[in-house]
């Protein structure tokens, strides 16, 4: 089947550097190593025909037993043409690391501290990368496979 | 009454020289949650999320599984989501308008607010069962048809809601105090709210015209008419307008769909009889089957809607996703089975494996999940993006320049919901 | 050395007496502090608003200041990062007070057995009633309203 407008410039562009690209319920994927993130993401956003200007959302998931561990997963969304597009990023332990998008994007600021605290996946270039959503007491990434739902650590009162 | 943040300011005098801005306070663990039960135990998660409109969190869920197993959904299905999703999207916009009207000392207007989704929770209540936390959406349908005379009760709230929202422009939209308040202050331009990845009536107050139901529509929308509301200097003045406009077509939708909606239940033919649950499994398994299955069960109201004649119309026809109607599981074995495949833990809804990111919009924005599947019954994961996350993230930098009682002017009109920003 | 029983019966009946006048007034004029954190934020707005009126109890006008404030509602889930707050909040509220937990987050956890949440308040500062549900309805708000009343009522009051 005849690849989206998105993936064929995709594909064009950055042959070499491309993991996999698929298209699976009419949603384009694109699996990209690290040292390629920026340049795709400055490609999706100043190529005049694709002009992704929205970073809708950035996050991450935890294949746990699969290596590499993590997927970064960032949509964009191309307010004028109405195209979406995933891009995932593997990312592999130990010391999960990737460059960050704040220079091209403002709203992958806040995110990309949300996948910090969850994941402990750090990004390199962000001005202020601490914990968004726990307590800097905290020890661990929650959303990690391994870390148990119910292992609380109390500021306040009884440990459990 | 938002929910719990925290906001870091340097003054200078009264000018804020320097936000920061700390979340977090409502981080309950949604999308852990999500990966330790089957699809449908999520529900009861997604409706405490945006807990001012649970409905349409509900179903963009429901609509992200759904589309990952290629189910389709009845059309009448698709207008009762439609319906309840508008009844929530006036609900989120008058607790808004009150409550950030309320902390400009406005207090007749929170009030008159608040009687009005008073009407419409009980509306909720008449359908769903609950007033707030509903449940309502289940993988392949809703848990339960409308009942008979929710036509009638709906159009006489909506005339009702609409002298409301009247009554509030009256108050408020030409009002000098509100007006210098809210006019110039926290205005934030059009290319700023994209590059935060700001959606909703906070982008279209900007101007940008951006709004998920007509750019990629889904259920009913395209097949029914209704204007998008942007405003122009992207201000609070405008974010005040842009919602009560919204709330205006939003009856307007609910109006259209409740003329265009296809037949509801069908009633049970003359000859057939209510009969008990038991005496009817009994029957069963006699094999005295002639005839069983005109009858119509008669079973406890907490489970109603189980009934062959709810279930019509308002669930996919496809047997991996939706229960059978409590008739067949009575009555035959390969309805029991299929009962049995769906609900027990290790089977159940089990969508292929793969992934996919489904927006729909919600009251504050562009509300998707994105569900990542293993083939299990288990989600592997489930991630829901927050409308309001990237606004709270640009409002650290919209405070700055503005005096300190702006904050609380500027704050109300972000409408943050701290169960959707900290999940 | 006769004990002067009658003294000390007159004492105790006018002590009582007075217990109970302050009672009533105290229980009529609940200044409450809402705790607000989650959706049952909601249904307290639905309960204090016109329809499930909580004025015509005496309790209709909340303070935002814990100084300023009797009864401390706890209104939604508290997390752990939240924790410190609320027992900072408790401390600095002045004697005579009262809490209420107010949805079932506050009373035991609710379903949100996480890393992330306190399962009850009662781990960190001691609660007089219990408002089960998730949202309670504004009629089971006023009943544990009522509740408080009596509670108000009934106990000896430091004056």
């Amino acid at each position: 089947m005849p690849l989206s407008t998105t993936l064929a410039r995709i594909n064009d562009r950055f042959e070499e550097e491309i993991v996999e690209l698929h298209q699976q319920l009419e949603q384009d994927t694109v699996i990209v190593s690290k040292s390629a993130l920026v340049k795709l993401a400055r490609f999706l956003k100043e190529d005049s025909e694709l002009e992704y200007n929205y970073l809708m959302d950035l996050t991450a998931v935890d294949y746990f037993k699969r290596k590499p561990r993590f997927e970064v997963v960032y949509h964009f969304l191309s307010l004028k043409n109405r195209f979406r597009v995933r891009v995932k990023v593997p990312v592999g332990e130990p010391e999960p690391e990737v460059d960050s998008l704040v220079s091209l994007w403002p709203s992958a600021n806040w995110y990309e501290r949300e996948v910090y605290d969850m994941f402990g996946i750090k990004f390199q270039g962000h001005p202020n990368l601490k914990r968004i959503l726990m307590y800097p007491e905290f020890e661990g990434h929650p959303l990690k496979k391994d870390y148990p739902i119910k292992r609380r650590q109390p500021r306040v009162g009884p440990k459990d | 009454m938002h929910g719990v943040i925290r906001i870091q300011v340097e003054l200078d005098g009264e000018i804020v020289r320097k936000g920061e801005i700390e979340i977090g306070y409502l981080h309950r663990a949604f999308e852990k949650h999500c990966e330790t039960g089957t699809y449908t135990q999520c529900f009861p998660y997604t409706d405490r999320l945006n807990y001012v409109s649970p409905l349409i969190s509900n179903f963009a869920f429901a609509a992200g599984v759904e589309k990952l197993m290629g189910l389709t959904i009845p059309e009448r299905c698709s207008y009762i989501r439609v319906i309840m999703s508008e009844i929530s999207r006036i609900t989120d916009h008058l607790t808004c308008i009150g409550a950030s009207a309320m902390e400009l000392g406005a207090f007749s207007v929170f009030l008159y607010m608040i009687k009005a989704r008073e009407w419409l929770y009980e509306l909720i209540e008449s359908v769903t069962g609950a007033r707030l936390t509903i449940s309502y959406g289940r993988i392949g349908g809703v848990k339960a048809d409308l009942p008979d005379d929710f036509d009638q009760k709906c159009r006489t709230v909506l005339e009702k809601t609409r002298e409301v929202i009247e009554e509030v422009h009256e108050l408020l939209s030409g009002n000098r105090i509100f007006y210098d308040r809210m006019r110039g202050v926290g205005t934030i331009s059009a290319e700023e709210a994209i590059g935060y990845g700001i959606t909703g009536p906070f982008l279209r107050s900007t101007g940008v015209d951006y709004d998920v139901r007509k750019a990629f529509p889904y259920l009913v929308y395209d097949r029914l008419d209704f204007d998008i509301p942007c405003g122009e200097h992207g201000d609070n003045y405008s974010r005040y307008l842009v919602r009560m406009e919204e709330m205006e077509q939003s009856i307007r939708i609910i109006e259209q769909a409740l003329d265009q909606i296809p037949e509801g239940p069908t009633n049970v033919d003359p000859e057939g009889k209510i009969i008990a649950p038991d005496l009817m499994a009994d029957l069963g398994k006699f094999g005295k089957t002639a005839g069983l299955l005109q009858n119509e069960v008669l079973i406890q109201p907490t489970l109603q809607g189980s009934e062959k004649r709810y279930k019509e119309g308002i669930s996919t026809d496809s047997k991996e996703a939706a229960l059978p109607p409590k008739e067949q599981v009575y009555s035959n074995i390969e309805a029991l089975m299929n009962h049995f495949k769906i609900i027990m833990l290790g089977h159940g809804i089990c969508p292929p494996q793969g992934e996919v990111y489904c927006p729909v919009e919600g009251a504050n924005g562009e509300l998707g999940f994105y569900i990542v599947s293993d083939g299990t019954d288990q989600p592997w994961r489930v991630r829901s993006h927050p409308p309001c996350f990237p606004i709270m993230a640009a409002l650290e930098k919209i405070l700055v320049g503005g005096q300190m009682a702006d904050i609380v002017a500027t704050f109300g009109s972000v409408n943050m919901i701290a169960g959707e920003l900290d999940r | 050395m006769e004990v002067d029983h009658q003294g000390s019966f007159q004492a105790g009946f006018f002590t009582s007496k007075v217990d109970k006048m302050v009672g009533w007034a105290r229980k009529y004029s609940i200044f409450q502090y809402p705790f607000v954190t989650a959706c049952c934020g909601m249904e307290y707005m639905s309960t204090a608003c016109a329809h499930h009126d909580i004025d015509r109890f005496g309790a209709g006008l909340p303070r935002f200041s814990p100084r300023q404030a009797d009864v401390l509602f706890v209104v939604g889930t508290i997390s752990q990062k939240l924790a410190p707050v609320l027992s900072n909040i408790y401390e600095q509220m002045c004697a005579p007070k009262w809490v209420v937990a107010f949805g079932v987050c506050t009373c035991t956890g609710g379903f949100y057995d996480n890393y992330a949440t306190v399962m009850g308040i009662d781990r960190i500062i001691p609660v007089d009633i219990y408002i089960p549900g998730c949202p309670p309805r504004p009629e089971t708000v006023l009943q544990g309203l009522m509740l408080l009343q009596e509670k108000i009522q009934n106990q000896k009051q430091e004056v």
